[in-house]
């Protein structure tokens, strides 16, 4: 439990350290920029999330308009034996899936977690700059667990999720900061032996974005 | 074969695990001359380090902002420090409010009691942790190990290093003292079930981890973690990785306890946009990290369901009463000062006796330890003295630091802590030459020249092989010299200062 003498006597020791002469307080410059120049869902910020998301290595498939996801989940998923779907993903998505569509009720151990090769997801939000997909645990998303276990993960990108910059994301974001939040920046890497990336550790090693919306070429 | 008895060909870095992960082992000047004489160690730090500095030059080019997101994250900074009780009494109502614990940590001893006993009453024999400075500072893993849990690092570096027996020597890539046919044998002998045959590949030795670690992440109970950040305004926290097993921790298991340096709260939500774009970008070169995950106490049917948060002091309020050092406190851990630093490129992280290496170690361990404190843990005779003078002043940390730390004045000031220990005897005539060259240097008006002397020097005897330092050697060995100035003009400028 919370020894209220340890707080206490932190709380004075700060005190008296910043004492007379604490730091000046001053204003914070937000100079940068807190908004991107490319428009939410535009055809040039999707093609930016393309080419980032490649760039870190997630397999890309672009689609005009939701009729094609169907079709593109399905060939994501083609050779896998079941896929785990949370609650809210569009029954729609799930349209040319051969694979066993497994569902989190009631919630699925870790064990038979790990047994199940691929799960499909939407997102709340994906940044095109930095190449990231954003999952806040809303419908279509799922428990942080189901994202992560699986080692093939399938997100389901629609245009006006994806916004040009860091500061677009964390606005969307702060409608709800209560939510577990996930950042997906490609699959999981590591270059920690004398720093060779290896992409693929203990989080999903195959991540595969489907972009639903124009391309500007 | 003789009988196994340890690793013979792998080198133990440093021979026996320290008892104070803060600082150990020799002064700065005795470890380097030791290190300097490893030229296997110096190429793998040579290679890496400039690897991770061109990464961090383009992405950080790529921002036509970025000048502009440093100083907000200096000012950030700044205005967390000097609110910080209320910051912190923010964050502790948020985090409750959610259905959090949070403790208070006024030293390593603390920390480590509440700790183990979380562990404890929640009955685990074995935690699973997540890459975490904080818990390396207060040697989390040897509590637990005292008490009869296993700690299992899960980062693959940390890994390497705790199943080397070794120390880490470097921030964000703890094994970068070790290449590949070191980190084979480490795992063919000590893993335990390593793989037969296992190759000195990358992406073997990378595989193998992860087929170690699957089946403890699926069966821990208890997840021991750092936090790169916590919002007071929302009470949300953050752990910035790529491999995945910080999510593998933060999610899977019942119970997580996550340790924190007071000085890691940040005011409001918002403020992710600036440290989620300056810490990636400086510290691996990436755009983004793979993973950051958030969580705002505990969130019923998603992830544990019970969640403690250790804010920890441990010296930090006494880093904070030094009004110029103080800004140490700012550090985000990128590591890219460790990364530019001529200095650290040669001697390596072990030289530094510190979980904190480099130039942000040389101004944050002698502070936490409090540096010629009375007060302070090692009084006048204080092992840390010898870090601030572990630098060429060259300036390189300053630039790099995405929250632009003045990494090179505080350790001028810290060199006249340390010579100065008792606050003040009758000064010798070193003394105030070295007092006169600290306060010039913290004006910013020298420093540049001094910075270019030093990198001339380097320059010069660099490329000999080297058993002492490439920079003027008395810069380490004998502690009061001035790097790098132009003595007359020094001294000059000190006789018409002091004849006012
Ligand atoms: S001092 Fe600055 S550059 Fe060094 S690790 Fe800290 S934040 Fe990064």
């Amino acid at each position: 439990m919370t020894d209220p003498t340890a707080r206490e006597e932190m709380l004075a020791r700060i005190r008296a350290a910043l004492g007379a002469r604490p730091p000046a307080a001053t204003a914070v410059p937000r100079d940068y920029q807190r908004v991107g120049s490319l428009g939410r869902g535009s055809a040039e910020v999707l093609d930016l999330l393309a080419d980032r998301l490649e760039d870190y290595r997630a397999t890309v498939v672009r689609v005009a308009g939701p009729d094609g996801v169907p079709a593109a989940v399905g060939a994501l998923l083609a050779e896998v034996g079941s896929v785990v779907a949370p609650e809210g993903v569009p029954d729609a998505w799930l349209g040319a899936i051969t694979a066993d569509v497994r569902r989190d009720e009631p919630a699925l151990t870790h064990a038979e977690l790990d047994a199940v090769p691929a799960v499909l997801t939407g997102c709340r939000v994906a940044v095109a700059e930095t190449g990231t997909v954003v999952l806040d645990g809303s419908a279509g998303q799922g428990r942080r667990a189901l994202t992560l276990v699986p080692d093939r993960h399938v997100v389901v990108v629609l245009a006006d999720q994806v916004v040009h910059a860091v500061p677009d994301a964390v606005a969307v974001l702060a409608a709800h900061p209560e939510r577990p939040l996930t950042w997906i920046s490609g699959p999981s890497a590591t270059s920690d032996i004398e720093l060779v990336r290896v992409e693929g550790v203990h989080g999903p090693r195959d991540l595969r974005v489907v972009i639903v919306g124009r391309t500007s070429s | 074969m003789s009988t196994y008895l340890g690793m013979p060909t792998v080198r133990p870095h440093p021979d026996t695990p320290p008892a104070a992960p803060l600082r150990w082992g020799p002064s700065f000047p005795q470890a380097a001359r030791q290190t300097l004489r490893d030229e296997q160690l110096r190429a793998n730090l040579r290679t890496a380090t400039r690897t991770i500095r061109d990464k961090r030059r383009r992405v950080t080019a790529e921002l036509g902002d970025w000048e502009q997101l440093r100083d907000a994250g200096a000012a950030i900074k700044a205005d967390v420090m000097s609110r910080l009780p209320e910051l912190l009494i923010e964050l502790e109502a948020n985090v409750t409010a959610r259905g959090g614990v949070v403790h208070w940590a006024r030293d390593a001893a603390e920390a480590n009691a509440i700790v183990t006993g979380i562990v404890r009453a929640a009955g685990a024999r074995e935690v699973v942790k997540v890459k975490s400075m904080a818990t390396q500072e207060i040697g989390l893993n040897d509590a637990l190990a005292a008490v009869g849990v296993d700690a299992v690092e899960t980062d693959l570096a940390e890994r390497i290093v705790q199943l080397a027996g070794d120390m880490p020597s470097h921030i964000l890539v703890p094994a970068i003292h070790r290449n590949r046919a070191e980190i084979q044998e480490i795992f063919a002998h000590r893993m335990g079930d390593a793989p037969p045959g296992l190759s000195d590949e990358p992406r073997a030795l990378a595989m193998a981890a992860r087929a170690h670690l699957r089946a403890r992440f699926l069966r821990a109970e208890v997840a021991i973690s750092g936090a790169n950040l916590a919002i007071a305004e929302t009470g949300t926290v953050a752990v910035v990785e790529s491999e995945g097993n910080g999510r593998m921790c933060l999610t899977l298991p019942r119970v997580l306890v996550t340790a924190m340096g007071i000085e890691k709260v940040l005011p409001t939500f918002a403020d992710l946009e600036v440290f989620l774009q300056l810490l990636p970008r400086s510290s691996t070169g990436e755009r983004m990290n793979p993973y950051t995950s958030m969580w705002t106490g505990v969130t019923p049917g998603d992830g544990p369901s019970e969640f403690h948060l250790v804010l920890l002091d441990n010296g930090r309020t006494r880093a904070l009463a030094d009004e110029l050092g103080r800004q140490a406190l700012h550090c985000i851990r990128c590591s890219a000062c460790l990364n530019v630093c001529p200095v650290y490129e040669h001697t390596g992280g072990h030289a530094y006796g510190s979980v904190y290496p480099g130039p942000i170690g040389a101004i944050l361990t002698p502070q936490l330890l409090g540096l010629g404190d009375e007060g302070g843990p090692f009084g006048a005779h204080d092992p840390t003295g010898s870090l601030p003078f572990a630098s060429t002043l060259c300036g390189a940390c300053y630039e790099a630091c995405p929250v632009k730390i003045d990494i090179p004045s505080a350790l001028i000031h810290l060199r006249e802590r340390a010579l100065h220990p008792d606050g003040g005897h009758p000064p010798t005539a070193t003394d105030l030459a070295m007092g006169a060259a600290a306060r010039v240097l913290a004006s910013g008006r020298l420093l540049r020249l001094a910075g270019r002397a030093a990198a001339l020097v380097g320059r010069v005897t660099g490329g000999r092989p080297i058993h002492r330092l490439p920079w003027p050697g008395s810069l380490w060995t004998r502690v009061r010299d001035v790097p790098g100035l132009p003595r007359r003009s020094l001294s000059a400028w000190w006789r018409d200062r002091g004849s006012r």
